[in-house]
C-alpha cells in the first residue's frame, strides 16, 4: 500500500515561519505519518532538519534545487502542547 | 517497634525532577542560563517567539550577497547544543499591541523592549499554566530567562526586573539564573528546586562573566553577544516604520509591511505611494512574490531592479515619475531613455519609457530610512 505523503507549502515565507508551520502541521498529525514541505528560504535546510532533531522526528528526505528546499520527514512522538 | 525501625520502613520518595520553560533567543545569555538549570538537575524545555520584527537571518536568507553567511536559526541550535526541546510561537498578531501601544513606552527607536519583555513572560506563564492543566506532573514549575541585571538601558534594570515578574503574572515563578544573587529569592530557590548558592550575580555590560562562564561549560560557540535580535532597535527601520504609519495617517501594520521594511531601498515621493527597490537578484526574488499584491516596475530595456509600488500611483504623470526613479538605479541610469514594464497586481502589463531620473530628482528626504 502507498503511503499517504502530507504536503505543507510554505514558499516565499521567510524563517521562521516555514519551521512554526511544519510544527503546527506536525502538532495536528500522529506518529508515523509523513510530511512533506515544501520551502524557497535556504535556511530552512537547516531549521527544519534541526527542529526535526531535537524534537525527535525523523527527517527522511532534503532536497534542494535552484530555488526551492524539500524536505520529507516522518512524525515522531508527541511533545507536551505549550 | 523502635523508632528506628519505623524510619527505616518508611520508603524515600523518588525526588520529583522539576521542570522549566526557558525563554530562548539563540544569544548567549539564556543559553547560559539553560545551562545553569541543566547543571542542577533541572528539565528545560525552550520557548522562542517569533514577532515578525526578529533579524534571525531573514536578510541574510533574502540578499544574494549574504548567500554564504550562516542562515541557521540561533534558538535551535542552541535547544541543538543543551539538548532541549524548543517551541517555537509566533505571537506576531498579538504582539501588534506591544508595538502600537507600549505602557512603558520606547526605547531609543520604536522598540517597546520592557513591554516586550514583560508581554513574553507572560506569554510563557500562559503556556506553563496550560501545560500543567493539561500534563499535571508534566507539566512546568518554573519560567527562566537570561536576563542579567543593568544589561540593557531599558528592560534589564535593578528597578525594572520586579515589574517584569509582577506585570507579567509570573510573580516569583520567574527566575534569572544568571543574576538570582542580585535579586529576591523566588519560587524554585525558596522551595529547594534549586540551590541558589550556585546561581549567578552578574550584572551590568561588562559581558566577560558570561564568557567565563560559557568557557567554564566548554560552550566554545555561541552567538555574538548582545548582537540586536530585533529590527525595531535599528534606527533605520524605526524610521521606515515611522514612515509607514505617518503616510497611512494610522498607526498599523501587518506582517507583509514588516517584512517588506526589511528589504530594497524604500523612496517616498508623495504621502500616497512608496516604491521599494530592489538592491540585487536575492531582493528581485523576494520582491517578485509580491507582485500579486502590488503595482510593480521592472526595466525591460536594460538590466535593472524590480520595484513595487506600496500605495497607489494616482496620475499618468506619477506613473512616469515612478519609472523614471526605477530607470535610475537600473543598468540604463546614463542612457537617454529606459523601458520599464509596469504590472497591475492582476497582471495587466504595459510598457513605458522613460528618460532615467537625475539624481537631484531624487531628494534625499525621499529616502525612507
Amino acid at each position: 500500500m502507498t503511503e499517504t505523503v502530507h504536503d505543507l507549502d510554505v514558499r516565499r515565507q521567510l524563517c521562521p515561519i516555514p519551521v512554526i508551520k511544519t510544527q503546527n502541521r506536525v502538532n495536528q498529525l500522529a506518529r508515523g505519518e509523513v510530511l512533506r514541505v515544501t520551502c524557497t528560504d535556504p535556511g530552512a535546510l537547516n531549521d527544519i532538519p534541526a527542529w526535526c532533531r531535537i524534537n525527535g522526528h525523523q527527517v527522511l528526505e532534503t532536497r534542494r534545487d535552484d530555488h526551492e528546499v524539500v524536505i520529507t520527514l516522518r512524525v515522531g512522538e508527541p511533545s507536551v502542547a505549550l | 517497634m523502635s523508632e528506628a525501625a519505623t524510619a527505616t520502613s518508611v520508603p524515600t520518595p523518588e525526588p520529583i525532577q522539576r521542570r522549566a520553560v526557558a525563554l530562548v533567543s539563540g544569544g548567549l545569555d539564556s543559553m547560559l542560563a539553560v545551562k545553569v538549570m541543566q547543571e542542577q538537575g533541572i528539565h528545560v524545555e525552550g520557548v522562542n517567539f517569533f514577532t515578525g520584527f526578529c533579524v534571525e537571518g531573514h536578510t541574510h536568507a533574502i540578499r544574494k550577497k549574504d548567500q554564504d553567511k550562516n542562515k541557521r536559526n540561533n534558538a535551535l541550535w542552541v535547544a541543538e547544543k543543551l539538548g532541549i526541546k524548543l517551541h517555537i510561537v509566533d505571537i506576531s498578531e498579538e504582539y501588534k499591541d506591544v508595538v502600537l501601544n507600549p505602557k512603558h513606552g520606547y526605547g531609543a527607536n520604536l522598540n517597546p523592549c520592557l513591554d516586550c519583555k514583560i508581554f513574553m513572560v507572560n506569554q510563557a506563564t500562559l503556556m506553563l499554566n496550560k501545560a500543567r492543566e493539561l500534563a499535571g506532573e508534566k507539566g512546568f514549575d518554573f519560567i527562566v530567562t537570561g536576563e542579567v541585571v543593568g544589561q540593557r538601558p531599558k528592560s534589564q534594570r535593578k528597578e525594572t526586573m520586579p515589574i517584569i515578574s509582577s506585570e507579567s503574572g509570573a510573580d516569583d515563578r520567574l527566575l534569572r539564573p544568571l543574576s538570582a544573587r542580585n535579586l529576591p529569592e523566588t519560587l524554585p530557590e525558596r522551595e529547594g528546586w534549586v540551590d541558589r548558592e550556585q546561581l549567578f550575580d552578574f550584572s551590568g555590560r561588562n559581558r566577560k562573566p558570561q564568557m567565563a562562564l560559557a568557557k567554564r561549560f566548554g560552550l566554545e560557540e555561541y552567538a555574538q553577544p548582545a548582537g540586536g535580535c530585533c529590527f525595531l532597535t535599528d534606527e533605520s527601520y524605526s524610521n521606515k516604520l515611522a514612515d509607514l504609519w505617518r503616510a497611512r495617517n494610522e498607526r498599523r501594520y501587518e506582517l507583509d509591511d514588516i517584512m517588506l521594511l526589511k528589504v530594497g531601498r524604500h523612496i517616498r515621493p508623495a504621502d500616497h505611494y512608496k516604491l521599494i527597490i530592489s538592491r540585487e537578484e536575492g531582493e528581485n526574488r523576494f520582491l517578485e512574490g509580491y507582485r500579486y499584491q502590488f503595482t510593480s516596475l521592472t526595466t525591460v530595456s536594460c538590466p535593472g531592479p524590480l520595484a513595487l509600488v506600496d500605495g497607489r500611483l494616482e496620475s499618468d504623470d506619477e506613473l512616469r515619475q515612478a519609472a523614471a526613479i526605477v530607470a535610475r538605479y537600473s543598468k540604463g541610469r546614463s542612457d537617454d531613455q529606459v523601458v520599464l514594464e509596469v504590472k497591475e497586481p492582476g497582471g495587466v502589463a504595459r510598457e513605458v519609457a522613460v528618460t532615467p531620473a537625475r539624481p537631484d530628482q531624487i531628494p534625499l528626504e525621499w529616502n525612507v530610512g
